[in-house]
C-alpha cells in the first residue's frame, strides 16, 4: 500500500467548480426540504412513497459503489494481489458512494429525527428487510471509512493509530465483502413485498440473486469506468491490461446473469410480456440489450483490450444494471389507479448534487491523500478536458 | 361483595351497583381520566367521610338547579342527595324559614374548612347589596362568611361566573360574579346558562377522590370541559370549512342544516365542550346548534349576554383542524415540462461527454513495460 501518494495539483479545476455549483443549488433544495418538508420538494407521494432518491441514491448508486466491495473480494477473497493497486481508488469511488447514499436516506425520511431508534436494540423489528439494509448499509460505511484509513494514516503519519489498524484491518475487510453481499440481495427482497404492484418482468422470488449478481458486474464495471476516468485525466500509467482483465470477469457475469434472467422469465411465462409492445416490454428488452452489448464487447481479448470499446463496455454495463435497478423500484412499479410520479427539479437536483458531491470529494481526496499507485505519465498528456 | 360489606349505600333504591359503577366510569371519560380511575371515584363518593355540599342561591333563576334535576343517567337526583352529600340546598331543602336557616349554620358548624361551596347566582352589589337577601341577611355578606368556612368554592353558571343575565347592562342591581367578591379566593366557575350538569358533578367528584379540583384555564374554567371552542368540535364544521351557511331562518341552508355562523353563532368564540358531550341527557343532538339555533355564547365571558345574538362573532381559527382527511387524494404529479428538461439535459451532457471521452481513447492498449517481457 506504501507505493500510492497523493497526486497533489490544482484544485479548483473548471470540473470542480462546476461541481461545487450544482452542490450549491443542490444545497439549496436540500435548505428548503429540511424547513419545508418533503412535499415542498419532491413529487414523492402516498402512491410513490419511493422515487429518485431511494432508486437512485441507495439502490443504484449503491450498486455504483460496489468497486471496493469487488476489488476486496478480488484481491482478499481469490488472492488477486495483481489488482491491488485498484483496491484503493475503488474503495475512495465506494466509500463517497455509500456515505452519500445514507444522506440521501435521511433526506428522504419524514422524521429523520427518529432514525436512531434503528439502533435501538428493543425497538428492532427481526422481520423486517429494510432494517437488515439499513443496519447494513450504515455499518458498511464505517467499515469503509476504517478500511480507506491506512490512507490517512499514511498522509499523517499517525503511527499508533496505523499499528492498531493493521491488527484490525482483515476483520474490516472481512467485514466489507460480507456486508454488501447482505445487503445489495436484501435490496433485491424490498421489492418482492410490491406484490403484483410490481411488473411480472420484474417481481421474481429470484430477486436477491439478480441484484447480488448486478451489484457485482456493476462494481467491476465501476473499476473500469473510474480507472480509465482517472487515468485519463490525472495522466496516470495505463492500466488497460489490469481492466481488461476485470472486463473479462464481468463478461462471465453477465453470462450467468443472462441465463438466470431470462430463464426466470420463460419458466414465469412472462416473456410474452417483454415482446408485447408495452412500454414495459420496450424498458425490459433496452434493460437486457445494454447488458448483452456489453458482455459482447467484453466476450473478446480483441475488443476488451481497446481503452475505448473497454470504456464503452462499463458504460453500457452500468447502465443496463442501473435501468434494470430502476425498473424494479420505479418504472415497472404501478401502485395503482392513477398514481403518477415523475422526480420534480428540486428531487433532481438533490441527486445530481449529491453526484457532483462524490465526485467532487473524490478528486480532492485523490489529490490529498495516498490514493493512486500507479505513477504520473512522463509522455506529451492527452487532452481531455477535466 | 354482598349487601352490608361496608357499602354506605348499598342500599340506596334505583340505583344498582353495576349502573352506579358506569356512572363512574362515564364520569371518568368526561374528565379524561383513565377507566382505572373508576373505582377510585367510586369509593371517594361512597365514603361516608366525604365533604358534603352546600348550595347557595342569589340572583339567577335556579335554571342550573334544573338542569340537574333533569339529568337522569342514571338518576342523577339520586345520586346527588344520596352520594354526593348534598347537605344543605336553599330551594331543595325541607325546611324553610328560620329551621332552614339553622339547618345551614350547623352544617357549616359542623364542617368547618372541608366543605365544597357551590354559589348559583350572581351576586347583587349596589345600595350594600340590599337587592338580594335571604333570612334577613344580604347575599354578599352569606357568600363571604360561608365562603371562608368552606374547602372549595364552586360558581356555578354564568350568573355565578361573571354575572351572566343578572349582570346586563344597565345592571340595576349592581350584580357581579362570585370571583369578584372573593377577591383572595380560588373559585372554580362552571359557566353555562345553564351549564352542562356533569360538567359539575364531574368538577365536584374530581375535588371528592383526588383532594384538588381539576386543571383550570385563564378564566378558572375546568380544562376538561371547557379546554376547546365549539367551532372545533361542531357537527356543522364541515359546512363551514366549505362554505355552505344558513343566511337566515328557515331558509334552505338552515333546513339542510348548514352553518350557522351568519345567524349569529357565538361557536368560534367560545369555549365549551357542548359540540361533544350535548346537553345534559336530553338525547343526541339537543344542544343548540343541534336543533338548528347559533350558539350564544353562555360560557364565555363578554360574548353571552354582552355580544348581539344575531350578529357575527369573529373567527378564532379560521383554517380547519390539520387533523381530518382530505376530500380528494392527492395522486402525484406527473411529469412536467421543467423537469423533463432537467432530466433529459443533464442526461444528454452525460450521454455527450461520454462520447466525446471515449472519442479521445486509444484504440490501442499501451504495453506496460513489465508486460512487454
Amino acid at each position: 500500500m506504501s507505493d500510492a501518494k497523493p497526486l497533489g495539483g490544482r484544485i479548483l479545476t473548471p470540473t470542480f467548480l462546476v461541481c461545487l455549483l450544482v452542490i450549491g443549488v443542490a444545497g439549496y433544495y436540500t435548505y428548503k426540504r429540511f424547513l419545508l418538508g418533503i412535499g415542498a420538494v419532491a413529487n414523492l407521494n402516498d402512491g410513490f412513497p419511493w422515487g429518485l432518491w431511494i432508486s437512485y441514491d441507495v439502490v443504484v448508486g449503491s450498486a455504483f459503489a460496489c468497486g471496493g466491495y469487488v476489488m476486496a473480494l478480488m484481491v482478499y477473497v481469490f488472492n488477486g494481489g495483481r489488482f491491488h493497486p485498484l483496491v484503493r481508488p475503488a474503495l475512495l469511488a465506494s466509500m463517497f458512494g455509500y456515505s452519500l447514499a445514507g444522506v440521501s436516506v435521511l433526506v428522504d425520511i419524514g422524521r429523520y429525527f427518529n432514525v436512531y431508534n434503528l439502533y435501538l436494540p428493543w425497538q428492532i423489528n427481526l422481520h423486517s428487510v429494510m432494517l437488515e439494509v439499513a443496519l447494513c448499509i450504515t455499518t458498511y460505511v464505517f467499515v469503509m471509512w476504517l478500511e480507506f484509513a491506512p490512507a490517512f494514516v499514511e498522509k499523517w503519519k499517525l503511527k499508533k493509530f496505523g499499528a492498531v489498524l493493521d491488527k484490525v484491518v482483515f476483520v474490516l475487510i472481512a467485514l466489507g465483502v460480507l456486508l454488501p453481499t447482505m445487503h445489495q440481495s436484501s435490496l433485491g427482497t424490498m421489492m418482492l413485498m410490491a406484490g403484483y404492484k410490481l411488473s411480472p418482468l420484474w417481481h421474481t422470488s429470484t430477486l436477491p440473486l439478480l441484484f447480488l449478481f448486478t451489484a457485482l458486474f456493476m462494481g467491476f464495471a465501476m473499476v473500469i469506468f473510474e480507472g480509465t476516468l482517472s487515468g485519463r485525466v490525472y495522466r496516470l500509467e495505463d492500466e488497460t491490461h489490469l481492466l481488461a482483465k476485470i472486463g473479462k470477469i464481468i463478461a462471465y457475469l453477465i453470462g450467468v446473469y443472462l441465463i438466470l434472467r431470462l430463464q426466470n422469465i420463460f419458466v414465469r411465462g412472462a416473456m410474452p410480456e417483454a415482446f408485447s409492445g408495452s412500454f414495459l416490454g420496450y424498458m425490459f428488452l433496452l434493460e437486457n440489450a445494454l447488458l448483452l452489448g456489453g458482455m459482447f464487447i467484453l466476450a473478446y481479448p480483441g475488443y476488451r483490450h481497446s481503452p475505448r470499446l473497454l470504456f464503452i463496455a462499463a458504460v453500457l454495463v452500468l447502465c443496463g444494471g442501473a435501468l434494470f435497478r430502476f425498473n424494479t423500484y420505479i418504472i415497472g412499479y404501478n401502485p395503482g389507479t392513477g398514481w403518477k410520479y415523475f422526480p420534480s427539479i428540486g428531487e433532481q437536483m438533490i441527486t445530481y448534487g449529491l453526484i457532483a458531491l462524490e465526485i467532487a470529494g473524490y478528486m480532492l481526496f485523490v489529490k490529498f491523500f495516498p490514493v493512486f499507485s500507479a505513477g504520473h505519465k512522463s509522455a506529451a498528456p492527452i487532452p481531455v478536458k477535466e | 361483595m354482598t349487601e352490608d360489606s361496608g357499602q354506605p349505600h348499598a342500599r340506596l333504591v334505583g340505583v344498582n351497583r353495576r349502573d352506579f359503577m358506569k356512572f363512574c366510569t362515564a364520569l371518568a371519560a368526561g374528565m379524561a381520566l383513565p377507566a382505572t380511575m373508576a373505582p377510585r371515584i367510586a369509593q371517594a363518593i361512597t365514603d361516608p367521610q366525604r365533604p358534603p355540599v352546600i348550595w347557595l342561591h342569589g340572583a339567577e333563576c335556579t335554571g342550573c338547579s334544573m338542569s340537574l334535576l333533569r339529568a337522569e343517567h342514571p338518576t342523577v337526583e339520586k345520586l346527588i342527595f344520596d352520594l354526593i352529600s348534598l347537605d344543605f340546598h336553599e330551594t331543595l331543602e325541607a325546611g324553610a324559614g328560620h329551621q332552614a336557616e339553622a339547618s345551614l349554620a350547623r352544617t357549616i358548624e359542623s364542617n368547618y374548612g372541608k366543605f365544597i361551596l357551590i354559589i348559583e347566582g350572581a351576586v347583587p352589589l349596589q345600595d350594600s347589596g340590599i337587592y338580594c337577601r335571604v333570612g334577613g341577611k344580604n347575599f354578599v355578606d352569606s357568600v363571604k362568611e360561608t365562603a371562608a368556612a368552606a374547602g372549595a368554592v364552586i360558581a356555578v353558571g354564568s350568573c355565578a361566573s361573571w354575572g351572566g343575565v343578572a349582570a346586563m347592562s344597565p345592571n340595576p342591581t349592581g350584580c357581579v360574579g362570585v370571583q369578584e367578591v372573593l377577591p383572595g379566593r380560588q373559585v372554580v366557575n362552571v359557566p353555562g346558562c345553564p351549564p352542562n350538569p356533569y360538567n359539575l358533578l364531574s368538577t365536584i367528584i374530581h375535588y371528592l377522590t383526588f383532594g384538588k379540583l381539576p386543571a383550570l384555564d385563564a378564566k378558572n374554567r375546568p380544562k376538561f370541559a371547557y379546554g376547546r371552542l365549539i367551532h372545533e368540535h361542531c357537527e356543522r364544521r364541515p359546512h363551514f370549512d366549505n362554505g355552505r351557511f344558513a343566511r337566515e331562518f328557515g331558509d334552505e341552508g338552515h333546513r339542510l342544516g348548514y352553518c350557522l355562523y351568519y345567524l349569529g353563532c357565538k361557536g368560534p368564540v367560545t369555549y365549551a365542550n357542548c359540540s361533544t358531550a350535548q346537553f345534559g341527557d336530553a338525547g343526541s343532538g339537543c344542544w343548540p346548534v343541534g336543533t338548528g339555533h347559533p350558539c350564544f355564547g353562555c360560557t364565555e365571558q363578554g360574548v353571552g349576554f354582552n355580544m348581539p345574538q344575531f350578529s357575527t362573532s369573529p373567527v378564532l381559527h379560521a383554517t380547519p383542524n390539520a387533523g381530518h382527511a382530505p376530500i380528494t387524494v392527492e395522486r402525484g404529479e406527473g411529469v412536467t415540462p421543467g423537469a423533463a428538461a432537467l432530466m433529459a439535459g443533464v442526461g444528454g451532457a452525460a450521454i455527450g461527454a461520454g462520447v466525446v471521452f471515449a472519442s479521445k481513447l486509444g484504440n490501442k492498449e499501451e504495453r506496460h513495460e513489465d508486460e512487454k517481457a
